[in-house]
């Protein structure tokens, strides 16, 4: 098999043995994006000779090679795997634009600690891909550099708002990548393209670099070809960070994922099983709960009754905050800038030059919650409807020790078939955006096809128990094929 | 029909912490333009505040001195508006929990002390504008007054007190030059008798302590004449032109910010825990009624004088160092005139004038003279004495050599007194006075006369 086909855990083996260098691994990942990123448009930026020069810089360092066999060290996690990050996510010298034209030509002066982790553990990071302007979209159509293409169907979106991420991981033109999840921007694309897609607990991973879109919901997470992968690239990612107070000090677990699930209890939510969703799709979820059953798990039948409120719920709190947290792009100290007659003139045509239409429909959505009069009505009812959510979550999981549901309503659809409808746009993430909101963590994962698409199973876990969730996600896979299929590029 | 103002005050001081409160940057006035930055302080992509413990602490002490309730639960909330002075374009402030509630400053009650971020600066030239980002992040604290104020005169006599208890706390320098004060006025006027308030007019942009008074002084009869001429006024915001010496219409009421306050989602809130403020508690100054207590019952000092000195921190700290045996002495010289920490004098000169009354070297008239001496120049008592050869004769010699005299010379003051006329001494003593050209010590003179007219 290809290098660039390999999981991270297949690479470290042979990198360890010295059966094939960091250069040798990067360049095969770079081969591949030469071959297919033409198709899939998944990247907005790379250097090739700079990912090259890392990989040799970590040979030199000689951290790859260590004894076979022996537990791997963790600053030895991922020597010499190429990992592709979100246009998102700081990265010093190198450009950061978010998928917008306001911050074309910005380069970031810092990187971001998940960044920092990365590089501290070894990886080689190859470059930036595409995503909907700050993160907001669920088909990567909102990037102002165009849309990327689902490896599986090139006609068809690969998720969003971390498209770029999933589609990269899905082709083999990245080993792995990180994404960014507010309501469901990991775990969408990631069961939409068939790879795995992790979103931790809010708290569990810094967000120190990564550029804010809802700062209550925002969480940094892996995309990998495998779920043993997404537990490696946990362990790296997470931990308290004192640039973040919102981080929790708590010690990282090794996020031990052996063990199966015989005797967990796997609540399943009659809220997430609806009329109108594609029927493939829930049968095969069902079929997959059955699977877990069958594996040793007890299924219970569970309710999250807020479920309904959740979008809702979402379209205020989020866009809330992103009325601030995008108020910063002011053309005054760095991006674009447009002239204007006055600074309140030059304000208004940066921003209406830089900001895409998704982007500025949500500010004022957001602006609009927040405003005089309409603050009780929009905003702090929507928080205490998300105390509901939360609620909801904390008395099911007395019942259960994760939740499976579908990650999504139904397999990638065609690009542009919902551009014209922002409401069916916000739709597409019915199941993952409680999470976001109860501050949970949740894993999408293979676990059928329909259409010759993939389908993905979510994992919900209580907060910080990602172990429990990434070893019922491991069983599952290990029990199963999907995870092996291949798109045809 | 006669016309009272109501003035309420809302101060903004920069707390005396070696870093911002959200980053790491040095807080320091007059480094050159953008120099005490970073990226959190500038509003980059991606980064995120924490909090300055001490930034806290300080605006807790704040409190403490003034009186507040220290809120056990606080938290943080955006102020949104755009501005290029505002690196986020959003101010990370407190709006509805507040760290300290209540409180008071002579007859002025206190609402409410927040903390939030300071904002940059922006300079403007011929062509261009610049923002200068290194106070941006500056710990700045708000202390909003109730409208307990009637007078540019109270305003002052507020502003003047609170600035220096926050001094002598060490809050803050409190420098109005530096900005490290600045104060918003709120002033209305309304019929006397009247419950309501009249219509509330902002006055920024005042640059001293004294351009606050004189900005209501120009106010106040302004919007009184508005109304005696039956005028409406409006809610709005002036500006004070400290060279015109009027003030100006900024915004009318219709163009007031929304500032759209929602909870800061990247900060926990603050939680004050007792042995928190039991730490802060130990580094309390003294409150001045505290502090009169012990001045009467430390120093024997009578009530009065005891209020005197505790009015101002300095004036108290003054007397403390300048006080020695005869504290009530010292007290009396320190009274005699309306602020001696504004004078020459330190609290030595006080002590070594009370000391050589006390020894007699110089008689009390004496000192009277050396003491308005000290204050026209600064020179201690010894150098004042010397050079006016005003130290007084204690040789007996010399004084019964004069005495003699005198009895000699007064035939009639000498029967007199032994004649059982006891006034007639005093006629003595002043006739020996003005021998020694004033410099006998007069209890010595008295003593010897009357040994010598007994004996003879």
């Amino acid at each position: 098999m290809t290098l660039h086909a390999q999981t991270i855990a297949q690479l470290r083996d042979k990198l360890r043995r010295g059966e094939v260098s960091p250069r040798e691994v990067t360049q095969s990942v770079l081969d591949r994006i030469a071959a297919v990123d033409g198709k899939l448009k998944a990247y907005l930026w790379m250097n090739a000779e700079d990912a090259l020069a890392q990989a040799d810089a970590i040979d030199r360092a000689g951290i790859a090679r260590t004894q076979a066999g022996t537990p791997v060290p963790p600053n030895h996690l991922l020597a010499g795997i190429p990992i592709a990050i979100k246009d998102v996510l700081n990265v010093e010298g190198q450009p950061c634009t978010c998928g917008s034209k306001i911050l074309k030509g910005y380069t970031s002066v810092y990187d971001a600690t998940v960044i920092a982790k990365l590089r501290q553990a070894g990886a080689v990071l190859l470059g930036r891909t595409n995503m909907d302007e700050f993160a907001m979209g669920s088909s990567t159509e909102n990037s102002a550099w165009g849309v990327t293409h689902n490896p599986w169907d090139l006609e068809r979106i690969p998720g969003g708002s971390s498209g770029g991420s999933a589609a990269a991981v899905a082709g083999d033109a990245a080993i792995a990548a990180l994404g960014s999840d507010t309501g469901g921007s990991i775990r969408q694309p990631a069961a939409v393209t068939g790879c795995v897609g992790l979103k931790p607990t809010y708290g569990r991973v810094s967000r120190y670099g990564l550029v804010a879109f809802a700062s209550s919901l925002d969480q940094v997470g892996p995309f990998t070809k495998t779920v043993a992968d997404a537990a490696t690239m946990l362990r790296v990612l997470a931990g308290h960070d004192e640039r973040d107070s919102t981080s929790v000090p708590q010690a990282v677990p090794e996020y031990a994922i052996e063990g199966g699930v015989k005797g967990l209890r796997i609540g399943m939510p009659k809220e997430y099983f609806i009329p109108g969703m594609d029927r493939e799709v829930e049968a095969a979820v069902r079929t997959a709960i059955k699977k877990l059953e069958s594996l040793g798990a007890e299924i219970v039948e569970i309710s999250l009754p807020h479920t309904e409120y959740a979008v809702a719920v979402y379209y205020l709190i989020a866009t809330a905050e992103a009325s601030a947290n995008l108020a910063r792009f002011d053309g005054v100290r760095y991006g674009a800038r447009v002239k204007g007659e006055d600074v309140i003139d030059m304000y208004g045509k940066t921003r209406g030059a830089g900001f895409g239409a998704e982007v500025k429909r949500r500010i004022i959505l957001g602006t609009y919650a927040l405003s005089a009069g309409y603050y009780d009505a929009y905003y702090l009812r929507a928080q205490k409807v998300r105390t509901l959510i939360r609620q909801d979550f904390e008395k099911a999981f007395k019942m259960c020790d994760v939740i499976a549901t579908p990650t999504a309503a139904e397999v990638a659809f065609k690009i542009g078939e919902k551009t014209a409808d922002p409401l069916k746009m916000y739709l597409c993430d019915i199941f993952t955006i409680s999470v976001n909101l109860a501050g949970n963590c949740g894993i999408s994962l293979p676990c059928g096809f329909s259409q010759k698409l993939p389908i993905g199973l979510q994992i919900i876990g209580k907060a910080f128990d990602e172990e429990t969730v990434l070893r019922v996600a491991h069983t599952y896979e290990q029990a199963t094929e999907w995870h092996k299929q291949k798109p045809n590029l | 029909m006669d016309y009272e103002a109501i003035i309420g005050l809302e101060v903004h001081v920069q707390l005396k912490t070696h870093t911002k409160i959200f980053c790491g940057c040095a807080t320091e006035f007059g480094a050159e333009p953008n120099t005490r930055v970073c990226p959190v302080c500038l509003g980059y992509p991606g980064v995120l505040p924490v909090m300055n413990e001490e930034a806290i602490r300080k605006t807790i002490l704040a409190g403490l001195m003034l009186g507040c309730k220290i809120a056990r639960f606080s938290k943080w909330d955006r102020k949104n508006y755009f501005y290029p002075d505002m690196p986020k374009n959003y101010q990370i402030s407190q709006y509805d929990l507040p760290l300290c509630k209540g409180g008071r400053v002579g007859n002025v009650g206190i609402t409410r002390i927040h903390l939030e971020e300071d904002v940059a600066k922006n300079f403007h030239f011929a062509t261009d504008s610049g923002v200068d980002f290194n106070r941006a992040g500056t710990p700045l604290m708000e202390i909003v007054s109730e409208p307990d104020m009637k007078s540019a005169d109270e305003a002052f006599a507020y502003l003047t007190a609170l600035k220096e208890i926050l001094i002598s706390g060490g809050v803050g320098d409190c420098d109005m030059e530096k900005g490290q004060l600045r104060c918003d006025c709120n002033v209305s006027v309304r019929p006397v008798g009247q419950k309501e308030f009249g219509e509330k007019i902002e006055i920024k942009n005042m640059n001293s302590i004294s351009g606050v008074k004189r900005a209501l002084e120009y106010e106040i009869p302004r919007q009184t004449n508005a109304l005696q001429r039956g005028e409406k006024l409006q809610q709005e915001t002036r500006r004070w032109d400290d060279d015109a010496g009027k003030t100006f219409v900024m915004r009318t009421k219709e163009y007031a910010h929304d500032y759209r306050y929602f909870p800061e989602p990247d900060l926990m809130p603050v939680t004050v825990s007792d042995a928190m403020l039991e730490d802060i508690g130990r580094l309390l100054p003294e409150l001045p009624e505290v502090k009169r207590q012990r001045f009467i019952r430390q120093y024997g000092l009578p009530e009065y004088d005891a209020g005197v000195l505790v009015s101002s921190a300095a004036l108290a700290n003054f007397f403390e160092k300048a006080a020695g045996k005869n504290a009530k002495v010292t007290a009396n010289w320190i009274m005699t005139v309306s602020d001696i920490t504004a004078s020459p004098i330190q609290p030595e000169h006080i002590a070594e004038l009370v000391a050589a009354i006390e020894a007699g070297q110089i008689s009390g008239k004496q000192g009277k003279d050396v003491f308005a001496e000290m204050l026209a120049t600064g020179k201690f008592p010894a150098t004042i004495i010397k050079e006016k050869g005003l130290a007084q004769v204690s040789d007996t010699g010399t004084i019964e050599a004069f005495a003699d005299q005198a009895i000699a010379a007064n035939a009639k003051s000498v029967a007199d007194f032994k004649a059982g006329n006891a006034a007639a001494l005093n006629a003595l003593v002043g006739q020996v006075m003005k021998l020694s050209k004033g410099k006998a010590n007069p209890k010595l003179v008295s003593e010897i006369l009357t040994r010598k007219l007994r004996a003879s």
